[in-house]
């Protein structure tokens, strides 16, 4: 198993430089700022701005509604179509990603001496259940009348969530460690995604399509349970050696 | 001993070359490794970047040098990749950001020290203050945005207080303009010293106005957007003190020997193994460089280098914190302004700068705005409002006991 901490010449704080330190801070103190306020003129512009702002963007008119028939769009009209295909479209992005995220924590652990402990064989199972799922959604997109190639507002938002976990999994220096808390991360929200999902499903009297995202639920309660599972053996380990 | 011009060749052009992987390298430690290294790092990268806009733009006006300066400029091009490359993916935009206004104080207040022409010396000092502010304001930001210490990057060389306050920096063009040194007459330091901080300068500018949009908070946006426009002005400030009637060639002559001087700096000074290597390989590739800009000038100008270059170098840039220097200046001449070429007391400000900057600010400005009521204190602002609540746990620990 790699050993994520190491002891060395971390020189970030303070207690490396103990004369300096104490000449920037005698001189911080003696002075003053030159302007009045504190942080709450970030938040009042920051206020302006939100109370001028435009949307991100839209979600794309599904084909059904400009003529084309679909049984499942039939059940939906009346409500809101909008928000579930904006959250079909987010999960089917984020599952998508969940691919590539999975595919960059195979090569880390396979680059690590004894691939780290982490059951290899595990993981491509996990990647392929990603994959799955991406296509579950796609078919699901499609089914009812609206287009998989889209990138919705929330899909949008999720690719903005992700860009810090893609860093931490393809940065050649983290940890194997380092890495399934970054997917530790991905599952949590995956997880829950899911739940939201079928519980609209189930709103929008989709019972058939609510089974097969609970199936699902119940192949990513396992990644959850496993990534957590490695995670914590990791630390632990780490820690007290144990 | 010093390295001599004429003497000591480098590497040959046609030797010069670098596979893909050689360019994308380990980057340097952002906690482990000195912050002169960075300093180091984002400073050449400014060299090369300044190497390869001159070279497009010699290469704009004069056809029959496109080809020698197209072989030189794509090494200059993959020089520049391989040290940018150093910064780590592990900075954000700000903490980078940071380290840019650490190059600018820390390089600056050296050059300044250095400089034997006085004017030019008080010109590097008067933009010394501005970019030293310019710190004090990041760092609130990356406080109160990314709730991070700007003193992680900046490892207590560089002190975080308010300089010449942002906000009066802004002036009418003619009060950016100064007086130029003479080519005839001045010291080939003073050359050096002016195409090394203006490189700087343009780097960062660049650097700012690309970063920018890729904050998605406003209030982000506009303290760059403000900063970027005193960059600019620094480099109207700087690019104006270098003779404009150095010829193409003596330019290029003189930019080959300013990347020597930079690079054999780094080399004197660098602590990592690794990256001093690196120095050492541009520094190499970079004396070649000169050799084919020396026999440019003897063949299209018929004129000795020897006019233009020193034989040895000049005693390298010192990168070290320059603390005391920097607060003598702050205390000194934090109340200067331009007036024209000049340098006077703000009450002599000319009425076009107020002018301008009057509408600048007219609804406020985001400097002061991002640094309302801000000291810096180590690990954050908010590990000083937490002392009470730790003198309190403290306390309460002791009655315990």
């Amino acid at each position: 198993m790699d050993k994520t901490t190491v002891l060395g010449k971390n020189r970030s704080g303070i207690d490396i430089s103990p004369i300096d330190i104490k000449e920037m801070m005698a001189l911080a103190k003696v002075t003053p700022a030159s302007s009045s306020g504190d942080e709450q003129a970030i938040a009042q512009m920051r206020q302006e701005y939100i109370a001028g702002a435009d949307v991100l963007g839209s979600v794309p008119l599904p084909s059904t509604l400009k003529g084309m028939a679909s049984t499942a769009m039939e059940k939906l009209m009346g409500k809101s179509p909008e928000g579930f295909i904006d959250k079909l479209g987010c999960r089917l992005a984020f599952e998508r990603t969940g691919v590539r995220l999975y595919d960059a924590l195979i090569t880390k652990c396979s680059a690590a001496p004894m691939g780290a402990h982490i059951p290899l064989d595990r993981l491509h199972e996990f990647r392929n259940e990603e994959f799955q799922h991406f296509k579950l959604v796609e078919n699901v997109i499609r089914s009812i009348g609206a287009d998989p190639t889209a990138q919705t507002p929330s899909a949008d938002v999720d690719g903005v969530i992700s860009l810090g976990l893609i860093q931490v999994l393809t940065d050649p220096r983290t940890s194997v460690a380092h890495c399934l808390e970054a997917m530790l991360t991905a599952e949590l929200a995956d997880n829950d995604g899911w739940r939201m999902l079928i519980m609209l499903a189930e709103k929008m009297g989709m019972e058939d399509m609510a089974r097969d995202f609970q199936q699902a639920l119940r192949e990513e309660d396992e990644h959850l349970v496993s990534i957590r599972q490695w995670f914590k053996e990791m630390v632990i380990k780490d820690t007290v050696g144990t | 001993m010093a390295l001599n011009l004429f003497e000591d060749k480098g590497c040959p052009l046609d030797r010069q070359r670098f596979t893909w992987k050689e360019l994308v390298q380990p980057p340097i430690s952002k906690l482990d490794d000195d912050a002169f290294t960075r300093v180091r790092v984002i400073l050449m990268n400014g060299m090369e970047m300044e190497a390869i806009r001159f070279s497009h733009g010699c290469a704009r006006m004069n056809r029959k040098w496109q080809l020698p300066l197209a072989q030189l400029r794509i090494v200059e091009q993959h020089q520049a990749t391989m040290i940018n490359g150093l910064l780590g993916a592990d900075h954000s935009i700000l903490e980078t950001t940071i380290a840019y206004e650490q190059v600018a104080i820390e390089v600056t207040a050296a050059v300044a020290q250095n400089e034997p022409d006085e004017y030019l010396a008080q010109v590097y000092r008067f933009g010394m203050l501005e970019d030293f502010d310019h710190l004090y304001r990041y760092s609130a930001m990356l406080d109160r945005l990314e709730g991070k210490d700007a003193n992680n990057i900046l490892q207590c060389y560089t002190d975080i207080v308010p300089g010449r306050p942002t906000i009066v920096e802004h002036r009418a063009p003619q009060d950016n303009l100064r007086e130029h040194y003479d080519r005839l007459r001045a010291a080939p330091i003073t050359k050096l010293h002016a195409l090394t901080i203006m490189s700087s300068e343009q780097q960062t500018q660049n650097f700012y106005l690309n970063v920018a949009p890729l904050y998605a908070d406003p209030v982000v946006r506009q303290l760059y957007t403000e900063i970027a426009s005193i960059e600019e002005q620094h480099v109207t400030q700087y690019e104006s003190i270098i003779d404009p009637k150095e010829t193409w060639l003596e330019k290029w002559l003189l930019h080959e020997a300013n990347e020597v001087y930079n690079y054999y700096s780094c080399v004197q000074q660098e602590t990592n193994p690794r990256i001093k290597a690196i120095w050492e390989r541009c520094l190499d590739y970079e004396l070649g460089h000169l050799q084919v800009a020396m026999n440019m000038f003897k063949q299209y100008e018929r004129r000795d280098p020897a006019e233009i270059l020193p034989g040895d170098l000049p005693e390298p840039i010192k990168f070290e914190s320059q603390r005391e220097f920097v607060r003598r200046i702050l205390n000194q001449e934090v109340d200067l302004r331009a007036l024209g070429t000049q340098f006077v007391n703000k009450s002599q400000e000319g009425v076009e700068s107020q002018q301008y900057r009057q509408h600048l600010n007219a609804s406020g400005s985001p400097t002061d705005m991002v640094a309302a009521g801000y000291e810096w204190f180590a690990g954050t602002e908010l590990a000083r409002d937490g002392e009470i609540t730790r003198e309190k746990y403290t306390r309460g620990h002791k009655i315990t006991h």
